[in-house]
């Protein structure tokens, strides 16, 4: 054995890639209270000082404290940057300095550029030249290849958010290999993979070669990354705190080389518990360095920072990063994996105040040992930082050493991958089969001209059969769109370092998503068990003019759509997602089967394993501002109810009824995730103790 | 049998113990000026539903409210006693707790059928939340435009009965929180050997939109929501005196 293994139970881990099974070997579950965590050190609230003196700067010079005009980002780009050396027991930024946001122009030279202009700064003509001219980006790519009708789909919203000006993430390195095995082992078996690969050279086998060559290139660079830092981490790491920094270096290295919509780390607390348990039995390290270890590491998630318009931020409502980390749920032999760095994880938002990132996510089991879901409730009240997700549900079909990617997306460490889709808006979809393709607010024929719906009233069998073939259309133009983004990002702006930190063969997820579920539940509710009535009217079709002589941009009016219906009026009550109501609910459940095997029946870029998501966090708002009056009484521009949530006022039956709903959906047709957005008063959890007195029994009175 | 329900709450917390399956029955017949539900007030109106179908309905949530039960509340739930006595019955062969939260307005002492009522519905009940809104009788009748000799007398009645007993004592600044009362509140829960817990809620004013939308003018305008800090001095005072009182009790040899 390696002596850096020295004191761990032997496994197959030592001659294969597979931290699964060191962990399982290796790890000490926690069945106590958290009575024996630490507070913060004197290091720890002198950095975190400084990082909120920063934030404040940060907030005042506008949400931009810095950014890289000139060195697009790399691996290796930036020298070393520190808060403060000599404090810092983890180290490690994107950039030479805290709080300066790099430069990565690989997912697209527009938007690199715009993150700068309208942050106020200016890119260096150089590199705007050679991005330009010279080196190609995805985005480039991806508009080489659309198709006009894919185009219009984009730009009237009914396909929306999609990956292709900017990094599409969602997909998480098993950073834990860094610190278990050391570059160099996972550099060999890189090689190794590659020397078994057939020469026979198709393009697949093309590809391959070269993913592997720029996989073990970029391991290269994730060595010297550690140099820049005067460390080394070659070899595997030998303490807990040594482990964490590898580890760390790992998803630095990733974030270096990605902006990606969701950056997610994985789920590694209980890995890094085994060393941490280690170096406890030897005398290494005390409790409060290993938590002052990890209150290290935190905080440097909690400063990833990427450049992004503000469009970017106000459609995912801040500044998010998603660097999700999962904590906790069953392994499948039973015992929890919940450990004391589970607690210290949780600690950290203690020691170092509330904080929206790293996003830590419990997965939550009916099994967890008790002493953790008090602790969990216990912060998740003083900080309402905590997300949840059902672990009981996503073991069935993940095991018990995946993770989440942004905010529900489950996968394999190391093994499974995710393919980001965005969303289809299935709200406006609606509007577009009762329109014949038109679209309800530019008057554009987006969709197939089929027959738009006749009459004054909405008749459900009508309507129904209209819009499952107007979404065969959306969910086919919706595949085919994606499969473009994902053959060119893997082109222009792949992810090496992270895929370096996958097994060769890797189960790729093709995740879709959609939004409006409820406001589509409802219209069609509305139209099968009240009276809905159509309101038509003409549409002006305009286009953006330049005049060349002013230069202004001016909106001509180039048409008029006639009789488009744009508004409804309902005559009488129907039920209402939210309720528990089957009526209404199976008409959701309906709609999203229905979706997923129109998505199904498409070809997949990669053979990705085709799933779906109703999960819109924030975005929702702009989903609503550019879709129109819909059939449930909701109003131009009335944003839509976030994720798989009821519309907002419309359940009326409370919590319980408002879950049980959203619980129907069926998880085997929504495998990227089901999320349902809930907001309570404190006060509607449960009485204040200190006005409510329930020990006045008088055999047990206590005043 | 059928009630008049106003609507059905699937998470209550904070009417009963544990998670709770609450329901909202129509009709009331004390006005309260405070009062946040207007819209009950009204007894033949809102969704006629059975015993049944209410349980039915309960059964769909049962994981949930292991720990909790059945709450009726309203309105005012014994405007339909016969109705709310089926419901506990039928709930309490389901061995679902059953909690009534009331008024007691519809308490009269000295009538052998009322009572007869009463004896039947409170032998399947296991908890009552009684909202007693005022001590002095005066006061009373000025806030609720009903006596509380009726309210005072069931609470006897069910300290007879020994039915578990949780109070609710609205505090709202001008009306109820000052000290005197509060003391002679606690002085008569001190003699109430069923009484479990106090709850003393700080008035607030979330009610007043539901009076713009009824149209009828909210009675307290412009008096402004309790404080936490207003509540927890209030709450102590009836604590002190809920003390006192078995203290004194306890020496006379009556406790």
């Amino acid at each position: 054995m390696r002596p850096e293994w020295k004191d761990f139970v032997s496994g197959k881990w030592e001659t294969e890639i597979d931290v699964r099974d060191f962990i399982q070997k290796n790890y000490t579950p926690y069945f106590g209270d958290d009575t024996f965590l630490a507070g913060p050190t004197k290091a720890t609230t002198m950095l975190w000082e400084q990082v909120l003196e920063l934030s404040k700067q940060e907030r005042e010079a506008g949400g931009v404290l810095d950014m890289d005009t000139k060195i697009p980002s790399t691996i290796t780009s930036h020298k070393a940057g520190y808060l403060n050396k000599d404090l810092e027991k983890i180290v490690g930024f994107q950039t030479d300095k805290p709080f300066k946001r790099s430069l990565q122009p690989y997912g697209g030279i527009n938007m690199a550029k715009a993150a700068l202009t309208t942050n106020g700064y200016e890119i260096d003509p150089e590199i705007e030249a050679f991005f330009t001219t010279h080196r190609k980006t995805h985005n480039a790519g991806v508009f080489d290849v659309y198709t006009p009708e894919m185009r219009k789909c984009r730009s009237n919203h009914i396909i929306t958010g999609l990956p292709d000006a900017y990094g599409r993430g969602r997909i998480i390195g098993d950073y834990r290999r860094v610190a278990l095995y050391g570059v160099d082992l996972l550099i060999q078996d890189k090689e190794e993979q590659k020397a078994t690969i057939p020469t026979v050279m198709t393009p697949d086998v093309i590809r391959d070669r070269e993913e592997l060559a720029e996989q073990i290139k970029a391991l290269k660079e994730l060595k010297q990354l550690a140099v820049i830092y005067g460390l080394d981490i070659s070899k595997p790491a030998s303490n807990v705190q040594e482990a964490i920094q590898a580890l760390y270096f790992g998803y630095l290295a990733a974030v270096k080389e990605q902006n990606g919509a969701a950056m997610s780390l994985g789920r590694t607390s209980t890995f890094i518990d085994c060393y941490a348990e280690r170096d406890l039995k030897n005398g290494t390290f005390t409790e409060v360095e290993i938590q002052e270890f990890i209150d290290h590491f935190i905080m440097k998630l909690r400063l990833v920072k990427f450049a992004r318009t503000p469009e970017y931020n106000a459609l995912f409502a801040g500044d998010p990063t998603w660097v999700t980390e999962s904590i906790g749920g069953l392994g499948m032999d039973g015992r929890p994996l919940v450990t004391k760095s589970s607690f210290r994880y949780l600690h950290t938002l203690h020691n170092l105040g509330t904080a929206p990132e790293p996003n830590i996510t419990v997965l939550w089991s009916t099994q967890l040992p008790d002493n953790f879901k008090k602790f969990c409730a216990k912060v998740s009240i003083e900080t309402s930082s905590v997300q949840y997700e059902n672990d009981d549900l996503m073991r069935v079909s993940h095991g018990d050493d995946y993770a989440i990617a942004c905010c529900v997306s489950s996968m394999r460490v190391g093994k499974e991958m995710q393919f980001f889709g965005a969303r289809a808006n299935l709200a406006k979809c609606l509007l577009y089969a009762i329109n014949g393709g038109v679209d309800e607010i530019t008057g554009v024929q987006v969709g197939p001209k089929f027959r738009p719906v006749e009459g004054d009233y909405l008749d459900y069998e009508d309507v129904f059969e209209k819009y499952m073939e107007m979404m065969e259309w959306l969910a086919d133009v919706y595949v085919n769109t994606l499969n473009v983004i994902h053959y060119m990002h893997d082109k222009y702006c792949y992810e090496r370092l992270q895929m370096a930190l996958h097994d060769k063969e890797v189960k790729r997820y093709f995740a879709t998503g959609i939004a409006g579920l409820s406001v589509v539940a409802d219209s069609l509710s509305a139209i099968k068990y009240a009276k809905v009535k159509v309101i038509r009217s003409d549409v002006e079709i305009t286009k953006k003019v330049k005049d060349p002589q002013t230069a202004k941009v001016e909106k001509k009016v180039i048409g008029i759509a006639k009789n488009v219906v744009t508004d409804y009026e309902i005559e009488g009550d129907f039920p209402k997602y939210g309720n528990n109501d089957d009526r209404v609910d199976e008409i959701a459940v309906e709609v999203v089967k229905r979706f997923m095997n129109m998505i199904r029946s498409h070809t997949t870029y990669r053979n990705g394993i085709p799933t779906t998501s109703i999960l819109t966090i924030t975005s929702n708002v702009t989903y609503g501002n550019n879709t129109g009056s819909t059939p449930d009484g909701r109003v131009q521009g009335e944003a839509f109810a976030p994720g798989a949530n009821p519309m907002h006022g419309r359940d009326s039956h409370g919590a319980l009824a408002s879950l049980a709903s959203v619980a129907k959906l069926p998880f085997q047709d929504a495998e990227d995730g089901i999320s349902n957005t809930f907001s309570i008063i404190p006060g509607a959890l449960g009485k204040d103790d200190k006005i409510f007195t329930n020990h006045l029994d008088l055999n047990h009175d206590t005043l | 049998m059928n009630g008049y329900i106003h609507s059905i709450e699937t998470f209550g917390t904070v009417d009963g113990p544990g998670i709770r399956y609450v329901v909202f029955f129509q009709g009331c017949p004390m006005r309260c000026l405070y009062c946040h539900n207007p819209d009950t007030w009204t007894l033949h109106t809102g969704e006629q539903k059975s015993a049944e179908e209410i349980l039915a309905d309960y059964e769909r949530y049962r994981p949930f409210l292991s720990g909790g039960g059945l709450t009726a509340t309203g309105g005012e739930p014994l405007m339909q006693i016969d109705f709310l006595t089926e419901l506990f019955e039928k709930a309490k062969k389901r061995q679902i707790h059953t909690c009534l939260d009331t008024s007691g307005i519809a308490y009269q002492e000295n009538n052998p059928e009322v009572i007869q009522k009463f004896d039947r519905l409170t032998a399947v009940t296991d908890l009552v939340m009684l909202d007693i809104k005022h001590i002095n009788p005066e006061e009373h009748l000025k806030l609720c435009k009903q006596p509380n000799t009726p309210i005072l007398a069931f609470a006897r009645y069910l300290d007879r009965k020994n039915i578990p007993l949780w109070v609710r004592h609205v505090v709202v600044p001008t009306i109820t929180d000052n000290a005197a009362s509060l003391r002679q509140l606690g002085l008569f829960l001190g003699e109430l050997r069923n009484l479990k817990a106090l709850d003393v809620l700080p008035y607030h004013t979330m009610g007043v939109v539901k009076y713009e939308n009824l149209g009828i003018e909210y009675p307290l305008k412009g008096i402004q929501a309790l404080t936490k800090e207003q509540a927890q001095k209030a709450n102590h005072i009836v604590l002190a005196a809920i003390h006192e009182k078995r203290e004194q009790l306890k020496a006379e040899g009556k406790l």
